[in-house]
């Protein structure tokens, strides 16, 4: 089981967490239009601190800036470190120019995981909003191998069109698996598109799992979010089940600067990864 | 499939979840068995409103057609999901196209004879009109959702 303290302590990464490595970029990868996922190697001789599903790392690009992105990667895959942002800033707008063979200076892993040991012996509920879906992607990883641990593996995933999408490959891998039940709605979509169109939401109702013995994670947008936690609970899970990612204006990473302060906590280094019931307060507070 | 089959049908579909024996039979009354096949429509845009459909197995898509850009889909329907209200109201007519996605099976409900029945027992009316309120506030929700496009927003990038 892994203490809330130890989670925190994840949280130290690197020796200096204020130092980045430079990174190599291997591959640059489009995921969607405006979506793309960075294979990045450390340099030759530093051993990374290994990252745990829902981490994320500070990606620093000389002369523009730095920004939090989460790991999108598979944990137990010590050689590549994957992340998946959107172009939403001059940060990731440099992120998305890099080639093969660029560097970027990354910082971490940094913040508390998903709790996928504390999940164990329970039905697990993905619920991802749009890019929301990289964040879960490592914790998925983790509970496929190590399937006997959990129950059902149910994942629910809202895009906002087919096109919008995210790892479609690895969708259609986990769709075909015995042990796994995937559900993927998109907001509106036309003619041609065979699967479903409405809200994530809409789908918690019919999804499987046994509403006394589950662990729901739960990352998007954070009205999404919102939402989803109402269906879910309306399921009859107890909200000390229930994971949200919350997203807020990460700077240091370290708990210090207070840029992602959230009430009483430092989102970088208390988060982003929370359980419901204790953050459920501050996330009623508008503008907070 | 007899009437009597639709029976326990009907009286196990969450729609109907608490309804009286007597207001299910009465329902049976006015239900029969169909089933659609990939492509056919359950009702078309402007067409008469004379029928409403629970959903026993397959999906269903409700789609309105854009002239110059063809049919865009709004919302698809599942097991157990209700398709159309547009018979409670008049001049009950279909606002939307609901085409079946691939081989559904349904019960079809006859709209005039319900409308009759609710006339004549408004205790039946009115847990209709529940029933049906509560799932268009359900659906009402989730188009809003819709119209927010909250994906369009920045999460999991942060720069």
């Amino acid at each position: 089981m892994i203490a809330a303290k130890e989670r925190t302590k994840a949280a130290a990464g690197a020796a200096d967490p204020m130092r980045p490595e430079l990174y190599r970029v291997q591959r640059s990868r489009r995921e969607s239009s405006d979506t793309f996922t960075l294979e990045l190697t450390p340099p030759r001789g530093y051993k990374p601190t290994p990252f745990q599903p829902g981490q994320f790392n500070m990606l620093y690009m000389p002369g523009v800036g730095e920004c939090a992105i989460s790991i999108s990667g598979d944990p137990a895959d010590d050689g590549v470190l994957l992340h998946t942002t959107r172009v939403v800033g001059t940060v990731t707008r440099a992120l998305n120019g890099c080639k093969a063979g660029s560097r970027v200076g990354i910082r971490g892993p940094y913040g508390a995981p998903w709790p996928v040991a504390e999940a164990e012996g329970n039905d697990v509920v993905f619920v991802a909003g749009g890019i929301g879906l990289a964040p879960l992607r490592p914790a998925i990883f983790h509970v496929l191998a190590h399937r006997r641990q959990y129950g059902r593996i149910v994942l629910l995933y809202g895009a906002r069109t087919p096109e919008d999408i995210l790892f479609k490959p690895m969708l259609r891998k986990w769709s075909s698996r015995l042990d796994m039940d995937v559900y993927v709605t998109v907001d509106r979509a036309e003619a041609g598109w065979r699967g479903n169109v409405g809200v994530v939401t809409n789908l918690i109702k019919r999804a499987p799992f046994d509403r006394l013995n589950t662990t729901a994670f739960i990352c998007g947008p954070e009205i999404m979010m919102h939402y989803t936690v109402l269906e879910i609970l309306g399921r009859g899970v107890n909200e000390k089940g229930i994971y949200v990612s919350l997203e807020r204006n990460m700077k240091c990473a370290t708990g210090f600067c207070g840029h992602c302060q959230m009430g009483p906590f430092f989102v970088c280094k208390d988060g982003p990864v929370f359980r419901y019931d204790k953050v459920k307060r501050w996330m009623e507070i508008r503008e907070l | 499939m007899t009437i009597h089959d639709l029976e326990p049908i009907l009286r196990e579909h969450p729609f109907f979840n608490g309804m009286s024996d007597e207001h299910v039979r009465i329902l049976v009354g006015c239900a029969k068995n169909i089933r659609c096949n990939e492509g056919d429509f359950f009702c078309r845009f402007g067409k008469k409103a004379d029928e409403f459909y629970i959903i026993r197995n397959g999906k269903v898509n409700i789609e309105i057609d854009i002239p110059q850009q063809g049919s865009m889909t709004i919302q698809t329907l599942e097991d157990g999901d209700i398709v159309g209200w547009s018979w409670l109201f008049p001049p009950y007519k279909w606002n939307f196209d609901a085409r079946a996605l691939q081989l559904t099976r349904a019960i079809s409900l006859d709209a005039d004879c319900l409308r009759n029945k609710c006339e004549l027992d408004h205790d039946l009316g009115y847990e209709l009109m529940k029933r049906f309120s509560a799932m268009m506030m359900e659906r009402l929700q989730a188009t809003r959702l819709q119209l927010l496009d909250f994906y369009a927003g920045p999460a999991g990038a942060k720069g």
